[in-house]
C-alpha cells in the first residue's frame, strides 16, 4: 500500500552517491525525500519545512551507526523528531473540583462529534460517572435525533429544548445537570467553519456563558493542508484544551496531527477509531509517528544500535581547525571516535573528492592499522606540532610502525591537505555561504 | 557520515518565515517575473510548488504541473503575465475531466435513462446526504420528478436526517428505517421510481471508510440490486469528497471506484479555506469529472463544477 519511508531513504542515498553514509550530498537528497513522505502525509507546507530542517540539522551532527543503514537512521531521526513535536505527556480530562465538569465539544462539519460526545460518555460512565449530554447543534437536520439515539443506547440522558437556540440549549442542560446530580455535561455542538464569524461568535457565547472545564476540538485524521488555519482559528475563537483525532481506523497517514500540534501547541486527548460508541482511545504520540512515516520496526532496530556521539569534543575540533591547530592527536581521537561508530570508508570520506576517486574499492578497517601505528610511533611533541617532523624523524616513525619513509612522507601530506581543506570549509561555512559542489543545499528545499 | 559533518560544516536550512503568508497576487508576481524569458525562474516555481501543496494538490502532481509549465514557457515564450495565466490555469484545467454526455451536470439537461438513477457515495461526514437535498432540490426547480432513498440504514438520525431535506426539497423519499437493510432500500426505491414514473432517484448510503471490505462490499451488493430492476441502473455513482481531506481522498477514490466504477466526483465544504487541490489528481488519475461543489449547509448551496473558477480560486488570496 503505501511505501515505507526508510525504503525510499534508502533508494535516496544510492541514487546520489552509489553508496551509503549520511553526508551533505546524500543528506540534502535524503531531505528531499522526507520532505515529500511528511507531505504525502498531509504534514501542512510549512511544518514539513521546519521539521525537516530540525532534521537535517540532527542528521549532520550525528555518527553512522554502522549496524544500521543510514537510511534507517535518518529514519529513527524524523521518527523522533516528530515523536518531540506530538509531545509525549498524556493528558486526561480536567475534572472540576466542584461537579458538574463541562465538557464542549466543538469542530468543524462531519467530523465527527456527535459521535464523539456519546463515545466519551460511555467512556465516563464506565469510570463510574453520571453524564448528561446536552444537543445544542439547532441546525444541523436531524442533529439532535442522531444525539438521541445515541444516547439512548449508551442509556445517557439527552438534554434538548424546542427553539433553535444554542446558547439556551447549553445554560439550560447545565442548569438541568446540577438539578439532577449529573457529574459531567458533555455538549455537543453544531458543526462550524472557521471563516463563519456569526457561527464562531455562537460557540464562543456557549463557552463563556457555561464555562466549560474542557474545550475539545475535534478534527478528521484526514485532514489535509488546511489543518492549521481551522485549528488556529478554533483555538483563537475558543482556546480549546484538547485535541481529538477522529476516523483512524481509515488508512489516512494522519499528518495533520503534526501540522495541529505544531501550530497550537495543545495536545491530542483522544483518537476515534470507528463508528461505534466503543471506538475511542487514548493518543499514543510514537505510534501516530510510527504511522505518519508508514514504517515497521526501524525504530527499535536504530535505537539499539544508537550511540552517543561528543558533541562538545567536536566543538572543540572545530575550533582547532579554525586556529589552525589540529593536530595528529585530535586526528588519532578522530580515527578512534570512527573506529567506533563506522568505518573505513567514512575516515576517507572526510576528504572531500577521497571517496569519489576511490570508487567501489573495498577499504576494510584494517587500512587504518598503519596509520595509527604510525602516529602511535610518533613523540607527544611531533603529534602535537606535526611540522616538526623531518626526514630522521620520517624515518624513526617508519621504522617504529613498521611502515616505510614513503608511506609516513604520504600521511603528512594528506594530513596537510586535509588540514586545509578543512580549514578552508571552517571559514566557508563560518562566512555562511552553502558548501562549494553540493547541489541542493542553496536556499531552499525544493521538491522540483 | 564524513568528519566535516560533525564538525558543524553542514549548513542550516533557513526557516520559513512563519505560517502567515497569503498566495494573493501569485500569478502577477508570477506573470512579471516571467516576460520575455525562456525559462522560469526557480523562485517562481518555488511559489508555484507553495501554492500547489498547501492547496492539496498533492507531491506528484505538483511537480507535474511545474514539469508541463517549464516545458510550456521553453518552448512558447509567452508575451504577458496574462498570457502565462493562460497557460497556467490551460495546463491544471487539462488535467480535470470533462463531464461526458450521458451525464451531464446541467439539471435540465435531457436524460437518456428514465428514471436516471444516482446511487450517492462516500466516506463518513463528506456530505452525502446534504448534498442529495441540494441535487433534490437543484433537479426539481429545473422540472424533473425526483425521489429519494434512504439507504443509509446505519448511522443514527441518518433516515431522519433524509427526510428533512426531502421535505425541504418537497420530493418523495423511500424509507424502511435504520436497521433495514440498504440493498432492500435500493431495491424498493428504484422500484417505486420505475412505476411512478420518476426522472430522478437519487439514493443515499451510509458512510463508509474505503478500507473496510465488508461495507464496500455491501455497497457492491446495493449497486447490484439496482442494475435487475432498472436497465444499466445506477448510470450515475457520485462520490462525495469533503474539501478539506488531504491525500487520502486518492486512497478513497480509487476504493470506490474500484467497487462501483464511480461516474462523477461532488466536492462539498468549498465555502471554508480548503481548496480540495487533491481532485485535480483524481479527476487525471482515475478520469472522472468533477461535477458538482458544496459551499455551504443551505439547500441552494450547491454549483455546478467549473474547471477554470475552481483553477483560479487555487491561486486565490486566502487566509
Ligand atoms: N469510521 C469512522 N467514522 C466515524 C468516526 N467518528 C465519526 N464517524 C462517522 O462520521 C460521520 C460524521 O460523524 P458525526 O458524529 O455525525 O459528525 P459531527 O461532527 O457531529 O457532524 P456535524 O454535526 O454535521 O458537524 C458519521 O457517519 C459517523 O458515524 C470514526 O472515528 N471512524
Ligand atoms: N459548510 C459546509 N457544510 C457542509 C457542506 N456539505 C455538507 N455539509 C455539512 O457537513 C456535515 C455532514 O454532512 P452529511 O450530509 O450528513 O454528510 P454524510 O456524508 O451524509 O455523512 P454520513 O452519512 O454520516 O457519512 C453536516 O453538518 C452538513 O451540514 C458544504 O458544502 N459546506
Ligand atoms: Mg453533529
Ligand atoms: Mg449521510
Amino acid at each position: 500500500m503505501f511505501e515505507d519511508l526508510s525504503g525510499k531513504l534508502e533508494q535516496a542515498f544510492k541514487s546520489v552517491t552509489g553508496q551509503a553514509r549520511l553526508s551533505d550530498v546524500n543528506v540534502a537528497e535524503t531531505v528531499r525525500e522526507i520532505r515529500r513522505a511528511l507531505l504525502d502525509a498531509d504534514v501542512n507546507y510549512d511544518v514539513a519545512r521546519s521539521i525537516t530542517a530540525a532534521v537535517k540539522e540532527k542528521a549532520l551532527g550525528q555518527g553512522v551507526l554502522a549496524s544500521v543503514t543510514p537510511g534507517q537512521q535518518f529514519t529513527k531521526i524524523v521518527y523522533d523528531e516528530l515523536v518531540s513535536v506530538l509531545g509525549d505527556e498524556k493528558e486526561d480530562i480536567q475534572f472540576a473540583s466542584t461537579p458538574p465538569t463541562v465538557i464542549l465539544i466543538a469542530g468543524l462539519q462531519g467530523s465527527g462529534k456527535t459521535t464523539f460526545t456519546a463515545k466519551l460518555a460511555k467512556f465516563l460512565k464506565s469510570q463510574g460517572r453520571n453524564p448528561l449530554l446536552a444537543a445544542a447543534d439547532v441546525y444541523r437536520p436531524a442533529a439532535v435525533d442522531q444525539l438521541r439515539t445515541l444516547g439512548d443506547s449508551i442509556e445517557v440522558p439527552v438534554y434538548s429544548i424546542k427553539e433553535k437556540d444554542a446558547v439556551r440549549t447549553a445554560k439550560e442542560a447545565l442548569a438541568e445537570a446540577k438539578k439532577n446530580a449529573h457529574d459531567t455535561l458533555i455538549i455537543d455542538t453544531a458543526g462550524r467553519m472557521h471563516v463563519d464569524e456569526v457561527m464562531m461568535s455562537e460557540v464562543a457565547e456557549i463557552k463563556s456563558v457555561v464555562k466549560p472545564n474542557e474545550v475539545l476540538f475535534v478534527v478528521d485524521a484526514m485532514t489535509g493542508q488546511d489543518a492549521v488555519f481551522t485549528a488556529r482559528e478554533f483555538d483563537k475563537q475558543i482556546d480549546f484544551n484538547g485535541v481529538v483525532l477522529t476516523k483512524l481506523d481509515g488508512d489516512t497517514r494522519g499528518g495533520a496531527a503534526i501540522s495541529i500540534k505544531s501550530v497550537v501547541n495543545k495536545p491530542i486527548k483522544f483518537v476515534s477509531t470507528g463508528e461505534g460508541v466503543d471506538s475511542i482511545s487514548a493518543f499514543y504520540p510514537d505510534r501516530m509517528a510510527q504511522r505518519i512515516l508508514g514504517m515497521g520496526d526501524v525504530v527499535s532496530l536504530v535505537e539499539k544500535a544508537q550511540e552517543q556521539y561528543d558533541e562538545v569534543q567536536a566543538r572543540k575540533l572545530q575550533a582547532k581547525i579554525s586556529s589552525n591547530a589540529f593536530n595528529f592527536e585530535d586526528f588519532y581521537g578522530q580515527l578512534q571516535q570512527i573506529k567506533k561508530m563506522g568505518s573505513m570508508r567514512d575516515l576517507i570520506g572526510m576528504i572531500p573528492g577521497m571517496s569519489k576517486q576511490l570508487g567501489d574499492v573495498e577499504i576494510d578497517d584494517d587500512s587504518l592499522k598503519p596509520i595509527e601505528a604510525m602516529i602511535n610511533s610518533m613523540t607527544i611533541q611531533e603529534r602535537r606540532n606535526p611540522q616538526l617532523i623531518n626526514g630522521s624523524r620520517r624515518k624513526r616513525i617508519a621504522t617504529g610502525s613498521g611502515t616505510s619513509v614513503r608511506e609516513v612522507n604520504d600521511l603528512l601530506k594528506q594530513f596537510n591537505q586535509m588540514k586545509k581543506m578543512m580549514k578552508t570549509m571552517t571559514k566557508m561555512n563560518k562566512m555562511g555561504r552553502a558548501m562549494e559542489g553540493l547541489k541542493n543545499l542553496a536556499g531552499r528545499q525544493r521538491l522540483h | 557520515m564524513s568528519l566535516f559533518n560533525k564538525l558543524g560544516f553542514g549548513k542550516k536550512e533557513k526557516l520559513h518565515d512563519g505560517l502567515e503568508k497569503t498566495r494573493s497576487g501569485f500569478l502577477e508576481k508570477m506573470g512579471k517575473a516571467l516576460v520575455g524569458k525562456d525559462k522560469v525562474d526557480d523562485e517562481v516555481l518555488d511559489d508555484l510548488e507553495e501554492v500547489l501543496i498547501t492547496s492539496d494538490v498533492g507531491v506528484k502532481t505538483t511537480l507535474e504541473v511545474i514539469r508541463r509549465i517549464e516545458a510550456r514557457v521553453a518552448k512558447d515564450k509567452y508575451l504577458n503575465s496574462k498570457e502565462l495565466q493562460g497557460i497556467l490555469q490551460e495546463e491544471i484545467a487539462q488535467l480535470l475531466k470533462e463531464n461526458d454526455e450521458e451525464r451531464p451536470a446541467a439539471f435540465d439537461a435531457k436524460l437518456t435513462h428514465k428514471p436516471h438513477i444516482i446511487l450517492v457515495v462516500g466516506v463518513n461526514g463528506v456530505g452525502k446526504t446534504t448534498t442529495i437535498g441540494k441535487l433534490a432540490h437543484l433537479y426539481k426547480l429545473a422540472g424533473k420528478n425526483v425521489m429519494l432513498g434512504a439507504g443509509d440504514t446505519f448511522r443514527a438520525g441518518a433516515v431522519e436526517q433524509l427526510k428533512i431535506w426531502s421535505e425541504r426539497a418537497g420530493v418523495p423519499i423511500i424509507q424502511q428505517g435504520q436497521g433495514a437493510d440498504p440493498a432492500a432500500v435500493a431495491f424498493d426505491t428504484v422500484s417505486s421510481a420505475k412505476s411512478r414514473e420518476a426522472d430522478v432517484v437519487l439514493v443515499d448510503t451510509a458512510g463508509r471508510l474505503h478500507n473496510r471490505k465488508a461495507l464496500m462490499d455491501e455497497l457492491a451488493k446495493i449497486k447490484r440490486v439496482m442494475g435487475k430492476v432498472v436497465d444499466q441502473a445506477p448510470h450515475e455513482v457520485l462520490l462525495v469528497l469533503d474539501a478539506s481531506t488531504g491525500q487520502n481522498a486518492m486512497q478513497q477514490a480509487k476504493a470506490f471506484s474500484e467497487v462501483v466504477d464511480v461516474t462523477g466526483l461532488a466536492l462539498t465544504k468549498l465555502d471554508g479555506t480548503a481548496k480540495g487541490g487533491i481532485v485535480i489528481a483524481i479527476s487525471n488519475e482515475i478520469s472522472v469529472p468533477v461535477k458538482y461543489i458544496g459551499i455551504g449547509e443551505k439547500i441552494e448551496d450547491l454549483h455546478v463544477f467549473d474547471r477554470n473558477s475552481f483553477v483560479e480560486a487555487l491561486f486565490s488570496k486566502n487566509h
